[in-house]
């Protein structure tokens, strides 16, 4: 059952999915992935009915989305499979961090520390990619770990596994993982990944000029004031 | 030998690997994840494989050598080259490792010892099968030729 809330004083929507634990990870894969492609279309259809259509708007795709590129983290204690992510991350036009441990992890994140060391202001992280079994700390505490920090709980973790267990899926997607993929990981996965958090990005950078848009719309106008609710769009 | 014919012999010799099991499609994937910007790719991967899969095998043996088995530390080694050896497309390696995992979850000692032998056979026959596809690759590119693509009509 998927239940979709949108929100009206901003533009965002609450996507509450709940499901029996009879599904496979690939069906797991398909609901993530259409509930992303639902939230994005939703998304776009409001963008164009909100955009004044008297305002220039360029569209030069190079000014819309954060013009740096996606940067991953990308965690795990295979050799093989650590160079191989990097691969699929870096055609995917993703800057890659790669580490081999969760405690090398927490390192580079600065979450090792009680207090938060100075210089972590700026580390931009946009994905953490995680395998699930791993000697020391496994990916599901990494998970939590990052959940429970300030700095970094908005961060999608998605976690990946050789093996199809449907607890161990159950158990990450309850306790906040973006999604689980099965070893080994495709192209195809973290295109699709990608695509999802590049929309996102899409997404702050239209709210930001669209806000902008009416906020000069409304020290030019002679007409009656723009209304402060913007229109809900007809998906 | 002239390269077009190197070039057919080097195609044949790909495709008998998968049609015979030892690579399946994850191959295909690495292959295409090579390009001009990263020419190694694949040789680079299968090299860590090779790295890895030798401590392991050799870990295992010890393991299973010992005269009390811990099956807690056997179990991991092997999924671990499970792992890799799927992450690469060694398939035969791979099964023969879900096998072995299933007689360590038994506590079955004799047969797995069985199962590494059968583990170790695959490897190897895979490792050498390998080793002769990059030198074909290497004789193509020594000759000023191009590695061609691997044709999916099969």
């Amino acid at each position: 059952m998927v239940y979709i809330s949108p929100n009206q004083s901003s533009i965002c929507f609450h996507i509450i999915i709940s499901f029996s634990s009879h599904y496979s990870s690939k069906s797991s894969n398909f609901i993530t992935k259409h509930c992303l492609i639902l939230r994005s279309k939703y998304f776009n259809s409001m963008a164009e009915v909100l955009l004044p259509r008297k305002m220039d708007i360029t569209n030069d795709p190079s000014k819309f989305g954060s013009p740096d590129l996606l940067h991953v983290l990308a965690v795990d204690d295979s050799h093989v499979d650590r160079k191989f992510i990097e691969r699929l991350l870096r055609v995917s036009s993703c800057k890659v961090t790669v580490v081999d441990s969760a405690t090398r992890a927490l390192q580079y994140l600065g979450l090792d520390v009680e207090e938060k060391p100075l210089g972590f202001e700026d580390l931009k992280v946009n994905l953490i990619m995680t395998d699930y079994s791993m000697p020391g700390m496994t990916g599901y505490e990494l998970l939590k770990k990052i959940k429970e920090s300030s700095a970094f709980r908005e961060v999608p973790v998605v976690i990946m596994s050789s093996e199809n267990i449907l607890p161990r899926i159950d158990r990450c997607l309850e306790e906040g993982a973006e999604d689980f993929l099965l070893k080994p990981v495709k192209l195809s996965d973290v295109r699709r990944l990608r695509d999802s958090l590049m929309k996102v990005e899409d997404l702050s950078f239209t709210k930001s000029t669209q806000k902008r848009e009416l906020e000069t719309e409304n020290a030019y106008s002679f007409d009656s004031p723009v209304q402060s609710q913007p229109k809900r769009a007809k998906i | 030998m002239d390269l077009v014919q190197m070039q057919k012999s080097l195609q044949d010799y790909t495709k008998s690997l998968f049609l015979e099991g030892i690579l399946d499609s994850q191959f295909l994937q690495l292959q295409q994840l090579q390009d001009e910007s990263n020419p190694d790719f694949v040789s680079q991967v299968v090299t860590l494989f090779f790295q890895d899969s030798d401590r392991i095998l050799n870990d295992l043996s010890l393991s299973l050598d010992q005269q009390v088995v811990d099956f807690k530390k056997v179990d991991p080694h092997v999924h671990q080259l499970k792992g890799s050896s799927s992450s690469i497309g060694a398939q035969r390696v791979k099964n023969a490792c879900v096998v072995f995992r299933n007689f360590c979850e038994q506590q079955n000692v004799e047969a797995c010892h069985r199962c590494l032998q059968q583990v170790k056979q695959e490897y190897y026959l895979v490792k050498n099968r390998l080793e002769t596809l990059f030198k074909l690759e290497q004789q193509i590119v020594a000759s000023g030729g191009m590695v061609p693509a691997v044709e999916l009509g099969f």
